[in-house]
């Protein structure tokens, strides 16, 4: 099917992410922690735990509890962002905290608690993929036994046009159709996480949307990766 | 656990030394950044040892105090993130986090930082409001200080917004920097013991007997004062406390003056 949408408006090609930077043990007062940059979206992320669980009736002696806050600085958006949780930032925090515990091996965690804290400094959309990359990273860098990493991108459907790393410009083209897919991967076997979806797309569509995320996401892991190798180099 | 770290804190002191191995009136090595958000109006993030502490400009527009119908608003919030430190946890923010807020407010608002009068637009009905968020990344230690030095360099790296029919256009950022008019720079002076420190880093601030922050503006006048601590203040403390902060400012402007430069 034609696309009206047959050139991305930041010149990138169809399935080029914007830049990405990521650093690990960014704070030091963290057990663990990260910094995620795509474009002008920058997470950063920090592991607190295992630590005992509070309050102590919420204690699971068979396992942990991994516990995700999602937050955007007051400053991180064009409108000034109010401080405290919102429906919205609530909603990223459980679906960030159910992305991560494919990974995480809670057994290793008795009547523990495991907390991510994520915060948004500037963010152009794919905030959530970020703070899940950031995530990643910073439980990898607390030490927490983990089965692999999780990797996560946003992917659009402009038109019928799939594109990778959707941004700000992007989601809000309102001339033409635009779905907003964020999507986490575990990369080695390759299981979905987190799938959501804003907008309209056909089942084709959204499927191949997965399949062409596929890659980018493996290239992400190997800069997670990288950024975890450079804390430990030497 | 906090009297044993106490009286180790307070006997290498009594020697000259702190735990980090600084002199009792060395601050730590400071790093100043401009425009790191590329959200916000204006940006800066500030590094000094292990705390990292961002502030960022956001404006808008809004209605003026009825007491003060042709002055623009200004506000700092302020709030200890859990990211920042694992002794914090979420929530509104509690009376520490106010008071960090509040103290930089103080220094901004009484060193007539902000000439508040050029940001009216309409008497009585429209006005710019300025806010101010200053936020830890990873907090070991004097927040205010250097959450107030953050504040400064974002209000002075932060450009005025495009306007159309009285709404602000978001993103539209101009070419007009804010009216800024001064630099009050907070310092905050320790008692630990008989000693006086500057630039605490956590464990210091657990300890401490007593605290002055002092803000001080380019020809060494002071424009707000704040003494925190369970302990009493002499005279003869307080002479030395806003001798040093004095001092102390007169090196922080320096590198502020740099990092603006740049």
């Amino acid at each position: 099917m034609s696309s009206k949408y047959n050139k991305r408006t930041n010149d990138r090609k169809f399935d080029e992410t914007r830049p990405i930077e990521a650093k690990a043990g960014v704070i030091k007062k963290a057990d663990g922690s990260a910094m995620f940059r795509i474009g002008k979206t920058t997470a950063y992320a920090a592991v607190y735990g295992p630590r005992e669980l509070h309050p102590k009736h919420m204690q699971d002696p068979k396992k942990g509890l991994l516990r995700c806050n999602y937050n955007m600085m007051p400053f991180s958006a064009e409108e000034r962002v109010r401080p405290g949780p919102s429906r919205r930032s609530k909603e990223i925090s459980m679906v960030t905290q159910k992305a991560l515990l494919p990974v995480v091996n809670l057994e290793d965690y008795p009547n523990a608690v495991v907390d991510v804290f994520i915060e948004l400094t500037e963010t152009d959309s794919g905030s959530r993929c970020a703070g899940i990359c950031a995530a990643s990273i910073a439980l990898a860098d607390a030490g927490i036994t983990m089965k692999d990493m999780v990797v996560s991108i946003s992917t659009g459907i402009i038109d019928h046009q799939i594109v990778v790393d959707l941004d700000g410009e992007e989601e809000h083209i309102t001339d033409l159709d635009v779905a907003d897919i964020p999507i986490a991967m575990v990369p080695s076997t390759e299981e979905i996480t987190l799938l959501q979806m804003d907008g309209k797309a056909s089942k084709e569509e959204l499927l191949k949307s997965i399949e062409e995320a596929k890659p980018v996401l493996k290239k992400i892991a190997e800069t997670q990766r990288k950024a975890l190798k450079e804390k430990y180099k030497g | 656990m906090n009297q044993d770290l106490k009286n180790h804190i307070n006997e290498a002191l009594k020697k000259g030394i702190r735990l980090d191995g600084r002199k009792k009136e060395e601050y730590r090595k400071i790093e100043i950044r401009t425009g790191v958000v590329a959200t916000a109006e204006g940006s800066a993030s500030v590094k000094c040892g292990d705390t990292e502490v961002i502030a960022g400009i956001k404006l808008n527009i809004g209605e003026p105090y009825p007491d003060s119908p042709e002055n623009g608003v200004m506000m700092v919030g302020s709030e200890m993130l859990p990211l920042s430190n694992p002794e914090f946890e979420g929530g509104p923010p509690r009376i520490d986090a106010i008071e960090v807020a509040r103290v930089i407010d103080r220094g901004i608002r009484e060193g007539k930082t902000i000439d508040t009068k050029k940001l009216c637009l309409k008497k009585g009905e429209l006005v710019w409001m300025v806010m101010i968020d200053v936020l830890p990344i990873n907090h070991d230690g004097n927040l205010i200080d250097l959450g107030g030095i953050a504040a400064l360099t974002a209000l002075k790296n932060a450009k005025m917004l495009e306007v159309e029919n009285d709404k602000v256009v978001f993103g539209k950022r101009t070419k007009q920097d804010l009216p800024i008019t001064s630099m009050p720079l907070p310092v905050t002076i320790l008692k630990i013991g008989d000693n006086l420190i500057v630039d605490p880093t956590n464990a210091e601030e657990k300890v401490l007997d007593a605290r002055l922050t002092v803000s001080v503006l380019e020809d060494d006048t002071l424009c707000a004062m704040q003494k925190g601590g369970d302990t009493s203040l002499s005279i003869k403390d307080i002479n030395e406390m806003i001798d040093l902060a004095i001092k102390k400012s007169q090196e922080i402007r320096k590198k502020l003056q740099e990092a603006l430069a740049k």
